[in-house]
């Protein structure tokens, strides 16, 4: 087992360098740079906007500046971002609190909706909860998030006038008017990505255990005579999570790296915007650090879906 | 009529022997706006400078307002007014540091850390123009407490022309002399005469940071220090937090230099999200008092302002749609380089053509249907101030008189409809930047030109490529590498010495200064040269006016630039609130003076 981890983790290191290798040329390819405001700004000269290029490093070749990069990413320094001089990591680390708890509980709200209705769903096929429940679960993820979110907006904003459509990082209350309004601001975002991923996760639960239900060692518990509900959580479900769990695995770093256009539609803080708004200013090292730490949290969360494998089936060994 | 007559009538407005008004008077009848009449005097000294009554500020005593919430759809990520790239960056430092001076809506200066507006009656001005003398301000606190004085001044002027701090500010400080007369006085020395004094520490360039703060950090350095993102002012408003590209917040400042204000005691600017949901929050739904540069649809802001909550402020500057039609050929290749001054575009060295197309773009159509209050058709390149106004200039939309030009000057009709004289079609490829009244603009205008037997054929680029400096990239708007192209320039002060450089011949963009000389249209023009440097060093105000009248005249009338829309800056407020706003400045320039009916 560790063998097989380490032999994992020594060969994420080469994938991780051809990433960086791919995302630095690609951002070095890509047209303008961080001070294109300035060139169309008469009242200042081309030759302030050549010194600001220069003394950023940014007139040196690309590979200059990829080892340049790659060396500080290696001595933990993740450099300063172009466009507000602040340490990158401290960029990240302000957006992050707020991505964690909004992406994070859209996935708690899809995976709470999606393991309880698809499992129920398949061990009743084509009754009437599960056409119901198809039939939502199709317009859930036919519907973009930023029409849902405009849906919501108009509704429950605009209309009725219950919710605030601007997520504010600084409320002034505190204690419990703080939460209250910390849940009336988060409770749209954390609706509109929940429930878009939970439809498409109950479609892909209910399948899977479909799949399981009809085979053969279940009608073997069944004839046993066990309850059903035993039969259901400890034969059914936890064999037809393998595929979930990848699926679910895959889906986390997400979590880190934010929803970009709900974030942009509701204002949220989070680092989908800071990724979305670094992108349009050319700020390489904010792009850079966040595009990175999101592929390494890919092959990250990959080698965790593996191992968890083995804990939901032990058939599956490791050399 | 010119500058004599008027000189003569400002002489005895001066005299007492012609009322004010009668001036203003005689001049409508010339044909010169009002404003335009009234601002004359000023300048001349022969009224009252209108520089102290920039605004109707009525409360009566400090702080008790509240929450100011202002939403920006960018937003900033530094609070430094001396690498502040960009209006969002600008206007958050300015929440924090104060000029000397700012500039009013008609464009004349209000002082600010200033004690007074430098004149020539307050000896501030020098006769030969060589100087400024700034009188600053006592009794002027840092937030922290400590002392503003000329010192600090100095400093700033030594911080932003050092080459190695990389101020976006330094074109402001470099080329001139500053001098500490005493603790509260400032010179400012010119190497010529310099009729447009009023730049360095004036305005968005012009935010003093404190020199015991950032002395230690005024050379490479300077990007590091910490105070870029905790800023320590003079203003009306205190830091509180700052989340680099989200939210900005500050409190009242209790030792403001200016009685009963500010009137809020607690300011928020949001930044992020679009143009159209800020609208709705501050329009719809109030949760705002004020949205910055509303880039919305006018039909839109009007179905929201029908709720009755707030109204869309337009403020009238120096932002203009125009069409440019390249005077050099951008087919041919000369020493490696497309639209070479070398050349000479085929169709458009004809004036019948470039006067045929300007009869071809319905301005009245762009107004109604495209622009609505965010773009009134103008005939001017150069539209404000108001004393620089030409009124000479008109404009008209006739497809029958540029069939009928184009007719006269020998350009037949071939078979396709498409005219042509010598071999040269009259087939244009006409560009812009991807967004959608410009495609819309693009489509009216292709329509008109087709009836004349002309081709457009439309190219709409990504603003982030078209507008960029990218010199591998052949769809840069200062390549101009088609026949025409239409985007909008903004003119960011209210002198237009440095708007109208713009068609000098010593600013032709080239392969020479890789594309960053600001004459994109290669236009040449002897007279507009020599009118330039003239004024460049014309000390008279009326004169100077005069100089760029004509200036505007040469260049519009030559039709290389076809002035399409005035683009005024749109914003959004309840109705209960009263911002103070400018076209010169920024959103924040004022914020001491803003207000709310209680």
């Amino acid at each position: 087992m560790l063998q097989y981890l380490a032999r994992r983790l020594i060969i994420a290191i080469p994938s991780l360098l051809g990433i960086s290798v791919i995302l630095f040329t690609v951002l070095a390819l890509a047209p303008g740079d961080p001070f294109e405001e300035l060139a169309t700004n008469p009242a200042i000269p081309p030759d302030v906007r050549a010194h600001l290029r220069a003394s950023l490093g940014l007139d040196d070749p690309v590979y200059l500046r990829y080892f340049s990069w790659l060396s500080a990413m290696l001595r933990g320094d993740w450099g300063y971002s172009f466009v507000s001089r602040i340490p990158v990591d401290q960029l990240i680390l302000q957006r992050l609190p707020t991505t964690i708890a909004v992406i994070g509980l859209s996935q708690v709200l899809a995976l709470a909706i999606a393991m309880p209705v698809g499992v129920y769903a398949a061990t009743r096929p084509y009754s009437v909860f599960d056409q119901v429940a198809n039939t939502l679960a199709f317009i859930g993820f036919s519907l973009p998030t930023f029409f849902t979110g405009l849906l919501l907006i108009m509704l429950f904003s605009i209309q009725l006038d219950w919710l605030p459509f601007v997520f504010r990082t600084s409320i002034e209350a505190t204690g419990w008017m703080w939460w209250w309004e910390m849940f009336r601001q988060s409770i749209m975002p954390i609706a509109v990505l929940g429930l878009f991923q939970g439809a498409a996760w109950t479609r892909f639960v209910r399948s899977a255990v479909l799949d399981v239900i009809r085979l053969d060692y279940v009608t073997t518990a069944r004839s046993k005579g066990l309850p059903e509900s035993r039969i259901t959580m400890r034969h059914v479900v936890r064999n037809a999570m393998i595929p979930v769990v990848t699926l679910v695995a895959l889906q986390m770093p997400v979590v880190f790296s934010g929803a970009i256009v709900t974030e942009q539609i509701f204002r949220v803080p989070g680092i989908g915007s800071l990724l979305i708004t670094a992108i349009l200013s050319n700020d390489t090292p904010v792009i850079m650090a966040v595009t990175f730490v999101f592929s390494a949290l890919v092959i990250f969360f990959n080698l965790l879906a593996d191992v968890l494998y083995g804990w939901l089936d032990p058939r599956i060994s490791y050399r | 009529m010119y500058e004599d007559d008027l000189r003569q009538m400002i002489g005895r407005v001066q005299r007492g022997m012609l009322s004010r008004r009668g001036f203003v008077k005689r001049m409508a009848a010339l044909g010169l706006t009002a404003p335009m009449a009234t601002q004359l005097l000023a300048i001349t000294g022969a009224a009252p400078a209108a520089a102290q009554t920039s605004s109707a500020y009525r409360p009566t005593r400090r702080g008790g307002g509240g929450q100011l919430k202002i939403l920006y759809w960018q937003a900033s990520t530094l609070l430094n007014p001396h690498f502040g790239s960009g209006t969002t960056n600008q206007d958050a430092s300015r929440v924090f540091y104060e000029p000397l001076a700012g500039w009013n809506t008609d464009g004349t200066l209000h002082p600010i850390l200033a004690a007074e507006v430098p004149s020539i009656e307050n000896r501030g001005l020098t006769e030969d123009g060589r100087s400024v003398t700034w009188k600053l301000k006592r009794g002027v606190k840092w937030h922290d407490g400590q002392d503003f004085s000329a010192d600090d001044v100095v400093f700033n002027w030594e911080y932003a022309k050092n080459p190695a701090v990389a101020a976006v500010t330094s074109g402001s400080y470099r080329d001139v002399n500053v001098v500490k007369v005493d603790d509260y006085t400032v010179r400012v020395e010119f190497n010529q005469p310099t009729p447009f004094w009023a730049d360095a520490f004036v305005a968005a360039v012009g935010g003093i940071i404190p020199k015991h703060l950032f002395k230690d950090y005024a050379g490479a350095n300077a990007r590091d220090a910490p105070t870029n993102l905790r800023p320590v002012g003079t203003s009306a408003y205190k830091f509180v937090s700052f989340a680099p590209g989200d939210n900005l917040r500050a409190e009242l400042n209790p030792n403001y230099h200016l009685d009963n204000r500010p009137y809020f005691d607690t300011l928020e600017i949001k930044g992020g999200g679009d143009a159209v949901s800020a609208a709705r929050a501050v329009l719809q739904t109030g949760d705002y008092d004020y949205a910055w540069n509303m880039q919305v649809e006018d039909a839109i802001l009007k179905r929201l302002e029908a709720a009755g909550r707030g109204k869309v402020n337009i403020v009238d500057g120096g932002g203009i749609e125009f069409v440019q039609l390249n005077c050099t050929d951008p087919n041919q290749e000369v020493d490696g380089e497309r639209s070479s001054i070398k050349t000479e575009h085929p169709a458009f060295r004809d004036p019948a053509v470039r006067q045929a197309m300007a009869l071809l773009i319905d301005r009245n159509a762009l107004e109604q249907f495209i622009y609505g209050r965010g773009g009134p058709a103008t005939a001017n390149f150069l539209n404000n101030p108001p004393r620089f106004r030409s009124p000479n200039m008109r404009w008209e939309f006739s497809i029958q008189k540029a069939n009928d030009v184009l007719d006269a000057a020998g350009w037949a009709r071939g078979g396709d409809g498409i005219r042509a004289k010598n071999g040269v079609r009259l087939k244009f490829l006409f560009q812009t930047s991807v967004n959608a009244p410009r495609q819309r603009t693009q489509a009216i205008y292709k329509q008109a030109a087709q009836r004349a037997g002309i081709e457009l054929e439309l190219k709409s680029v990504t603003a982030s490529v078209f507008f960029s400096s990218d010199v591998a990239n052949p769809d840069t708007y200062t390549k101009l590498y088609a026949d025409m192209q239409m985007y909008t320039t903004t003119m960011p002060q209210a002198d237009p010495e440095r708007f109208m450089n713009q068609y000098t011949s010593a600013e032709v963009s080239s392969k020479a200064n890789n594309w960053q000389g600001r004459n994109i249209v290669r236009w040449r023009n002897a007279e507009y040269d020599r009118i330039f440097s003239e004024a460049q060093g014309e000390l008279d105000p009326v004169k100077r006016a005069a100089l760029f009248i004509r200036m505007n005249d040469l260049v519009v009338s030559s039709n290389h630039i076809i002035p399409l829309v005035k683009r005024p800056t749109v914003s959004a407020s309840l109705n209960t609130l009263h911002p103070v706003l400018s076209a010169w400045d920024g959103t924040t320039w004022l914020l001491s003076d803003w207000w709310r009916d209680a």
